[in-house]
C-alpha cells in the first residue's frame, strides 16, 4: 500500500471539514477525486502533506506512519518527502527560471551536484515539452506552460505520489489538453497520483479509482464506471447531473 | 542683488571635504537599519503572540518620537543612567539613534514587502521537501526586497538628510561645517546654498544608481 489514511480529521474553528477520512491508495495508482465544492477535496490533499494541520488520523505513505496528534517537525519532513503537489495556480518560484524551479530542490533539500540536477532537470522540461523555455521566468509563459514546469518540479524529487489539485481549473480552454497529456502519460508509467479534478471524462479515462466527496466524507469509490456512470448513490447522482446542466450552460 | 556666485563656489571644496563624514554616518546607519528592521519584520510576521506585540510596541516607539530628542536622549541622557556611557562618542551615539529611528520605518516598509510575494511559493517549497529557512532565503526574500526597494531606496535619501542633525552632538559633517563657515564669513545665503547643493547632488546620484538596481533586479519579473 501506497497511502493509507485512517480516521483523517480537520475542522477549521468549529466547523468539521473531514471527517473519519479513510483512504487506502496501492503503488502505482491514479485516484481521482471528485465532489462539490466546499466537500474538502483541497483540505484532504492539502493534509497528506501536512500543508493543513489535522485534527486526529493517522497517515501512511511508502512506510512513513505519521500519527497526526502526536508527531515532530522532523516527522513532517520525512512524510513531505515522500510526496510532491501541483497546485491550481501552478505557485512557481517567481524568481527562478523554469529549470531553476525544477531542480531547486534537488540542490537545496537533496544536495546534488548543480551539473547533475541541470541535467535532470533538462530532461524533465523535455519530459513536458519545455526544453526551449529553460531559462524563461514564470512571468514571461502560458499558463499550460506554468503549470507543466509546475508538474517537472513535481516529478524531480521523484516522489512516490504526487498530489494534484486542480491542476486544470486556472486554464484557458484551449490550454487544458496539453497538461492532460502530460498527466496521462505519468498515468500510462505508473506513477501513483491522486488528483482532486472537475473534467469528468479525464477522470473516467486515466483513474483506477474515483472518489466522490462531499460533506467531508467519502461518500462512495469504486471504478469510474461504478461511480459516474452508473452510481446508485442519490448524493453522486445528484452531483453529476448538476454537473452535466451546468454544461449544457455554459455550451448554448 | 548682493548674491556672490563665486564666494559660493569657493567654500563648495571645504564643504565637499566633509561629506565622507555625512556618508559615513547614512551608510552605516542604514546597514544597521536594515538589520534591525528585517529582524523587527520577521518578528511582527510571526505571529508568535508576546513577541509580535513587542515589535509593534518598538515601532510605535522609534517612529513616533522626533529624531532630534531620540538623539538627545542617547547622547546627554543615557549616560547619566547608565554612568559607563559616558565614553560614548558621539559618532556611536548618532549612529545608534539613527539606526534604532530608521529600522523602525524599514520594518514597516519590509514587512508589506513580504506580505506582497505569493504565499502560494512558501506552500510549493515545503511540498517539495525545502525548509522554511531556506524558501524564505532563496525564494521570499529577494522577491520581497525587490518589492521593498523603491520605499526602502526613500527612507535612505531621507536618513541622509537627517543626518545633518548630527551636529546637535558636535560633530562635524556636512552642515556643520557650513554653519561654521557662514558665522565667520556671514555669507549665509550662499553657503547654506552650497550645502544644500551637496545633499541635492548626492540624493541625484543615489537616485540614479537606485534606478539601475531595480532594473536589474526586476528582469525576473518582467514580460
Ligand atoms: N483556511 C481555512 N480556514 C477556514 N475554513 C477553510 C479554510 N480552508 C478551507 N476551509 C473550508 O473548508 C471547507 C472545505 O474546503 P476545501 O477547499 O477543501 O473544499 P474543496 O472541496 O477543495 O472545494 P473546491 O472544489 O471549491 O476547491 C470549505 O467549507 C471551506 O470554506
Ligand atoms: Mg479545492
Amino acid at each position: 500500500m501506497m497511502i493509507k489514511v485512517r480516521n483523517l480529521k480537520k475542522q477549521f474553528g468549529n466547523v468539521l471539514v473531514l471527517n473519519d477520512i479513510n483512504l487506502d491508495i496501492e503503488k502505482g495508482e491514479v485516484v481521482a477525486i471528485i465532489g462539490p465544492s466546499g466537500s474538502g477535496k483541497s483540505t484532504l490533499l492539502r493534509c497528506l502533506n501536512l500543508l493543513e494541520e489535522p485534527n486526529g488520523g493517522t497517515i501512511e505513505i511508502n512506510d512513513v506512519k505519521l500519527d497526526t496528534l502526536n508527531y515532530k517537525s522532523r516527522d513532517a519532513y520525512q512524510l513531505r518527502q515522500q510526496t510532491a503537489m501541483v497546485f491550481q495556480h501552478y505557485n512557481l518560484f517567481k524568481n527562478k527560471t523554469a529549470l531553476q524551479n525544477v531542480i531547486e530542490a534537488l540542490i537545496v533539500s537533496k544536495k546534488m551536484k548543480k551539473e547533475n540536477a541541470i541535467q535532470i532537470g533538462e530532461e524533465l522540461l523535455k519530459r513536458v515539452g519545455l526544453e526551449k523555455q529553460a531559462k524563461q521566468y514564470p512571468i514571461t509563459l502560458s499558463g499550460g506552460q506554468q503549470q507543466r514546469v509546475s508538474i517537472a518540479r513535481a516529478l524531480a524529487v521523484k516522489p512516490h505520489a504526487i498530489l494534484f489539485d486542480e491542476p486544470t481549473s486556472a486554464l484557458d480552454p484551449e490550454l487544458v489538453n496539453e497538461v492532460l497529456q502530460v498527466i496521462r502519460q505519468l498515468a500510462d508509467q505508473d506513477t501513483t497520483m491522486v488528483i482532486v479534478t472537475h473534467e469528468m471524462q479525464f477522470a473516467k479515462e486515466v483513474a483506477d479509482k474515483v472518489i466522490f466527496m462531499a460533506d467531508g466524507k467519502i461518500i462512495e469509490q469504486g471504478t469510474p464506471e461504478q461511480v459516474i456512470d452508473h452510481s446508485e448513490n442519490p448524493r453522486t447522482q445528484r452531483f453529476l447531473r448538476q454537473l452535466v446542466d451546468e454544461l449544457d450552460v455554459v455550451e448554448r | 542683488m548682493n548674491f556672490d556666485l563665486s564666494y559660493m563656489l569657493e567654500v563648495l571644496p571645504g564643504i565637499i571635504k566633509y561629506l565622507p563624514i555625512t556618508l559615513l554616518l547614512a551608510v552605516v546607519s542604514m546597514f544597521f537599519a536594515i538589520v534591525i528592521g528585517l529582524v523587527i519584520a520577521l518578528i511582527r510576521n510571526s505571529h508568535i503572540f508576546g513577541l509580535s506585540h513587542l515589535a509593534s510596541l518598538y515601532i510605535s516607539l522609534f517612529r513616533g518620537m522626533p529624531t532630534l530628542v531620540q538623539l538627545f536622549i542617547i547622547y546627554y541622557g543615557l549616560p547619566q543612567i547608565f554612568p559607563s556611557l559616558t565614553t560614548m562618542g558621539a559618532m556611536t551615539a548618532a549612529i545608534i539613534g539613527f539606526s534604532l529611528k530608521e529600522s523602525s520605518y524599514l520594518a514597516e516598509i519590509f514587512r508589506a514587502g513580504l506580505n506582497s510575494v505569493e504565499k502560494g511559493q512558501m506552500e510549493a517549497g515545503l511540498a517539495v521537501g525545502m525548509k522554511k529557512s531556506q524558501i524564505y532565503f532563496r525564494i521570499i526574500l529577494p522577491q520581497a526586497a525587490l518589492n521593498a526597494l523603491p520605499a526602502t531606496g526613500n527612507t535612505f535619501i531621507s536618513l541622509t538628510k537627517e543626518t545633518s542633525l548630527a551636529f546637535t552632538l558636535g560633530i562635524t559633517e556636512l552642515f556643520a561645517e557650513g554653519k561654521m563657515i557662514a558665522s565667520a564669513s556671514m555669507r549665509f545665503f550662499e553657503t547654506y546654498l552650497a550645502v544644500g547643493l551637496v545633499y541635492w547632488l548626492l540624493i541625484i546620484l543615489y537616485s540614479w544608481g537606485q534606478k539601475y538596481l531595480e532594473i536589474w533586479l526586476s528582469k525576473p519579473l518582467r514580460r
